[in-house]
């Protein structure tokens, strides 16, 4: 929630960001800004470009033009993967598990700066490789534990439910020690009990010195969580506040419900 | 038929030598393509190109009195160049590309080969180049020896087999435990036998050097990149692998250089196939543009599907019941019908068997069968 100590300084900042695809201009000069330490709400009505703005931001789509800076850094043109090591991580609206690996498996991946994810190192340097495993499995496991996960860590990651795997997302999320974390509709389809433990997690996590960014219909959630909240619909901004600001906004309302 | 099984006959003898030296080739050779699409989800269909290049390159290199430890290390590194090669131009793309280039630079290589005479001498052949092993004549001690490592891989191999199908009995069905049971204990008796059957081989090595040489190196090869291949896959590099084979998106989001690695594998799966294509040529003692047709790459597709993609232990028992179906059929030979009949009708028949597995077991003989249930 709101911190005064937490500084103003945006993590993520994003102006300008166009994309079309064919004649569809699914992001039409969108601009974001995340402030370090902050949970940041992006909405908008279905189809708005939420979705693709995220894909921007993490350079999963190439945007038609536009600057996303992150950490005071330009990053459009790293690879995904390069966003990914500097500290931004981005979960999938349709949860994605890697089935033919155990959960734990998945949640090792995530770890960052493995030697043994080197060709030459599993040969050379055995031990390191070991020591940084026990660390990771440690880690992943109580990170697994409080999202309740820890009893299936050697199950299949694909025999999880449908909930299941959005937290195993989100864990394995958390497990690459981001930055800055772009979640993409965490409450979809999961039963309300849960959705009230997600939004504990990230509030949690939050105060761990993690920022979020997070795509939500839910506005439960939104509300709860959020410090600002962004209102994209037709792929522009349409307004940007606190939640009471947005609650209350004529056109947020009017985007929402119709004319 | 019984023959294979009892008959210490040394023409008998030969032959499963040969048998063996081509399980180890095959194997090694399917070993490659398994890290590629078993482990990282790579669709190749040229594989025999990288089979060609380590077959020439060795052979030509050896001839021009490179010594044979230098000469196969550098085949597999021209092969593992090419895989740089397709890699590099494809794999940025959509998977399907990776196929289509694959089967057209295996092809393109066995066309160069074949017109290219002034290097390769085009469909005359390269002929009479050095074997491994066949001036050794080791001593008593020295066979002694050898028949020793060829106990320990083949007690280490039936081990490992006799442990997996013991896991595989439990929670199974009674009658599908019987089934287990009765087949793992036929296969480790065909092991014992063939090991015998190596080990006399070894011990009478002057009975054909160049034969019991082959074999000797071609297991002790398979037994080595076998290990190598076991540690890669479960170490964190070979974590990497799989999570590209099931979503590459994720491990992309997750920090993983997708490009990175499936080159590696590309290229990895190439050196292994590049020293099997070594072995190829030394088990043929001529090597022929014609001997790289694509069949070969189908070969080790077949291979790596009966013994259960993304296994090294299913992809070398894929080869052996290869090479134990192509034995069996061989007396269809005797049948009152042309040569490439028969060839035609073993096809169809492994097709057949092909098919019937998928119905029966889809994840083949070594394959988890847990794995199938389980959603994307
Ligand atoms: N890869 C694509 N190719 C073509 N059109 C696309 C593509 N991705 C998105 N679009 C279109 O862009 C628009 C925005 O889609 P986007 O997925 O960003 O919406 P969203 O705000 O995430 O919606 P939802 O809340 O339903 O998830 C939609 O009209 C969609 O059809
Ligand atoms: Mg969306």
């Amino acid at each position: 929630m709101t911190d005064l100590s937490k500084s103003p300084m945006p993590v993520l900042s994003a102006t300008g960001l166009m994309k079309s695809f064919g004649g569809v201009k699914a992001v039409n000069d969108a601009s974001i800004e995340v402030a370090q330490g902050s949970i940041t709400g992006l909405i908008g009505p279905n189809g708005a470009g939420k979705t693709t703005l995220f894909n921007l931001l993490s350079n999963f789509i190439e945007p038609d033009q536009g600057r996303v800076l992150f950490d005071g850094e330009p990053i459009e043109r790293l690879r995904p993967y390069q966003i990914a090591q500097r500290g931004m991580t981005r979960t999938f609206q349709v949860a994605r598990v890697l089935s033919r690996l155990s959960v734990m498996d998945n949640m090792l991946l995530a770890a960052q700066q493995q030697t043994g994810e080197k060709f030459w190192s599993t040969w050379f340097l055995p031990g390191r490789i070991a020591q940084e495993e026990r660390d990771a499995r440690d880690r992943a496991l109580e990170i697994l534990e409080s999202v309740g996960l820890a009893a299936k860590a050697n199950d299949y990651a694909g025999a999880l439910s449908g909930g299941q795997r959005k937290l195993l997302e989100i864990s394995r999320a958390l497990m690459t020690r981001p930055k800055l974390i772009l979640l993409d509709e965490p409450a979809a389809g999961v039963n309300p009990t849960l959705i009230k433990q997600i939004c504990e997690y990230i509030t949690y996590w939050n105060r761990q010195g993690l920022t979020f960014l997070v795509i939500e219909h839910n506005m439960d959630v939104i509300m709860s969580i959020c410090d600002r909240v962004w209102v994209l619909a037709e792929g522009k901004n349409l307004a940007e506040g606190t939640p009471t600001e947005i609650q209350t906004n004529s056109q947020v309302l009017e985007a929402y419900l119709g004319k | 038929m019984f023959n294979y099984l009892f008959s210490f006959d040394t023409g008998i003898i030969g032959y499963l030598v040969f048998l063996i030296t081509s399980v180890a080739l095959y194997g090694l050779f399917s070993l490659g393509l398994n890290l590629q699409w078993g482990y990282t989800g790579l669709i190749n269909f040229g594989h025999v190109a990288f089979m060609t290049v380590g077959a020439y390159s060795t052979t030509l290199l050896s001839l021009a009195g490179v010594p044979l430890l230098v000469a196969v290390p550098i085949g597999a590194m021209l092969a593992a160049l090419l895989g740089l090669l397709m890699g590099f131009s494809t794999l940025r793309l959509r998977e399907d590309y990776l196929a289509i280039v694959t089967i057209g630079v295996s092809e393109l290589v066995r066309l160069i080969a074949l017109n290219e005479g002034w290097l390769t001498k085009g469909a005359f052949g390269v002929q009479s180049f050095p074997l491994p092993l066949e001036n050794f004549r080791p001593t008593v001690a020295t066979r002694i020896g050898m028949v020793a490592v060829i106990t320990a891989i083949f007690g280490l191999a039936l081990w490992k087999l006799g442990r997996r199908f013991f896991h595989q009995i439990r929670g199974a069905k009674n009658w599908q435990k019987r089934i287990v049971a009765i087949g793992s204990g036929l296969l480790v008796l065909l092991g014992v036998r063939l090991w015998l059957v190596s080990a006399i081989a070894l011990y009478n090595f002057r009975s054909s050097p160049a034969a019991n040489g082959l074999l000797f190196v071609s297991l002790i090869t398979v037994a080595i990149v076998f290990w190598a291949l076991e540690r890669l896959v479960k170490s964190p590099w070979g974590r990497v692998l799989k999570a590209i084979r099931e979503d590459e998106e994720v491990a992309k989001a997750l920090g993983k250089n997708v490009f990175a690695y499936k080159l590696q594998s590309l290229m990895l799966g190439g050196f292994i196939a590049g020293i099997a294509g070594a072995f190829f040529a030394w088990q043929l003692s001529t090597v022929y543009p014609t001997n790289f047709e694509p069949l070969v790459t189908f070969q080790a597709w077949i291979i790596m599907i009966l013994g259960g993609a993304g296994n090294n232990a299913g992809t070398l028992l894929g080869a052996g019941i290869y090479w134990a179906y192509t034995a069996l059929t061989r007396d269809l030979e005797r049948l009152p019908i042309a040569a490439d009949q028969v060839g035609a009708l073993r096809i169809m028949v492994i097709g057949l068997i092909l098919m019937v597995l998928m119905i029966w077991r889809p994840q083949g003989v070594l394959g988890n069968k847990d794995e199938l249930t389980l959603g994307k």
